[in-house]
């Protein structure tokens, strides 16, 4: 079975989702360098994770569908983006998150912004899916990209050390 | 071309009319928060600009996306000081990736005037043209006056960008407020992107 990196990386191409904007993450690395290796994509780094929202509603406002790279303290600075932006316009912002602050976090700051996380998404009703299994990995990838697109509403994806691996005390 | 201590002091919907007289192509125009977009709504309602409501200091990142998207169409981000200051950093995204078909225009009036004025960091020693240089976006200059604007803007539209032009302004009230209906506006302006037919 393929890694999970190479699942994303598949569903994302596949979902002609081109442009990826991150602002990186330790955990994400084996994805950001599968996609930077792949010449389909459009992918570099911006400087805050509400930055790389900005420029993925542009895409998609021009035609062009793209997803916002980052970890679970940088979806804690979103709130006001998606709230003012990705939201109200109806524009089919797709994040994943790279899970920290559970499951063996060694950084009081980490778990308590991982806490914020969920309610922030729950409270303005934006899908979200914790992916902790393999199996479901591209399931869950496909039919919630077509979802989003179809129903022009953001969606995350909230990817558990469960299924990376995650951060450990010894890294 | 001007340094920002001989930049002439203007007007925001006087230089927004002159910018948009001078689009000939649906050139895409992101507005900023507030004053920036309301005196880009009064300057007519092209189908090809964008208003932005709330996510103040975005209107740059949405304008990098929509000419990332496409690099045949010229767009430019129309943003106010205290916007830009508040994402300095895209600055630096859009130095790196060095998109030809952007341009940054920053009205300065050195106040958060929306809120009551106050003064934002360009009253005092920051210079955003200078910023911008420093951040990796060589063509970033001040307009010394009306004519030197229009001069820039036609340079900016011609020539490979990114470009950036900071222009002083008053701190005159904007002349109308943009309907705040979201869903129309994004739907109006992918109709006029021709993302949507």
């Amino acid at each position: 079975m393929s890694e999970w990196h190479e699942i994303v990386q598949k569903v994302l191409k596949r979902s002609e989702v081109k442009l990826v904007t991150y602002v990186p993450d330790r955990v994400l690395t084996p994805l950001i360098d599968g996609i930077e290796g792949d010449p389909y994509f459009k992918a570099f780094a911006t400087a805050r994770e509400e930055e790389a929202v900005g420029i993925v509603c542009g895409a998609w406002m021009a035609g062009m569908r793209g997803v916002v790279l980052m970890q679970t303290s940088g979806f804690g600075t979103l709130a006001n983006a998606l709230a003012s932006l990705a939201v109200p316009f109806q524009i089919p912002v797709l994040m994943i998150v790279s899970e920290r602050g559970t499951l063996g976090e060694f950084n009081l700051g980490q778990a308590l912004v991982c806490r914020t996380m969920r309610p922030v998404l729950e409270s303005l009703a934006i899908e979200n899916h914790t992916i902790a299994r393999l199996d479901e990995l591209e399931f869950i990838l496909d039919r919630s990209i077509a979802q989003a697109v179809a129903t022009q509403a953001p969606c995350a994806f909230i990817l558990s050390p469960l299924l990376t691996g995650g951060k450990t005390f010894a890294s | 071309m001007a340094e920002i201590g001989n930049a002439k002091v203007m007007n925001r919907f006087d230089l927004t009319k002159r910018l948009v007289a001078r689009l000939q192509h649906e050139e895409a125009v992101i507005g900023g928060i507030g004053n920036t977009h309301f005196d880009l709504w009064a300057s007519g309602r092209r189908p090809q600009n964008f208003y932005m409501l709330g996510s103040m200091g975005l209107a740059v990142p949405i304008a990098l996306g929509v000419a990332l998207a496409q690099p045949n169409r010229r767009t430019i981000a129309l943003e106010g000081d205290g916007s830009i200051l508040m994402q300095l950093g895209a600055l630096a995204t859009i130095a790196t990736l060095q998109p030809k078909n952007l341009v940054i225009i920053v009205m300065d009036n050195a106040a958060y005037q929306i809120t009551g004025a106050q003064r934002t960091a360009t009253a005092f020693r920051t210079d955003i043209a200078a910023i911008a240089r420093g951040a990796g976006l060589a063509k970033s200059v001040w307009a010394a006056d009306e004519q030197d604007f229009e001069l820039l803007v036609e340079r900016a539209l011609a020539e490979d960008g990114p470009s950036l032009i900071a222009v002083r302004i008053d701190r005159e009230p904007a002349v109308a407020t943009t309907e705040r209906d979201p869903a129309q506006i994004r739907d109006r302006f992918m109709r006029g992107l021709g993302v949507k037919k």
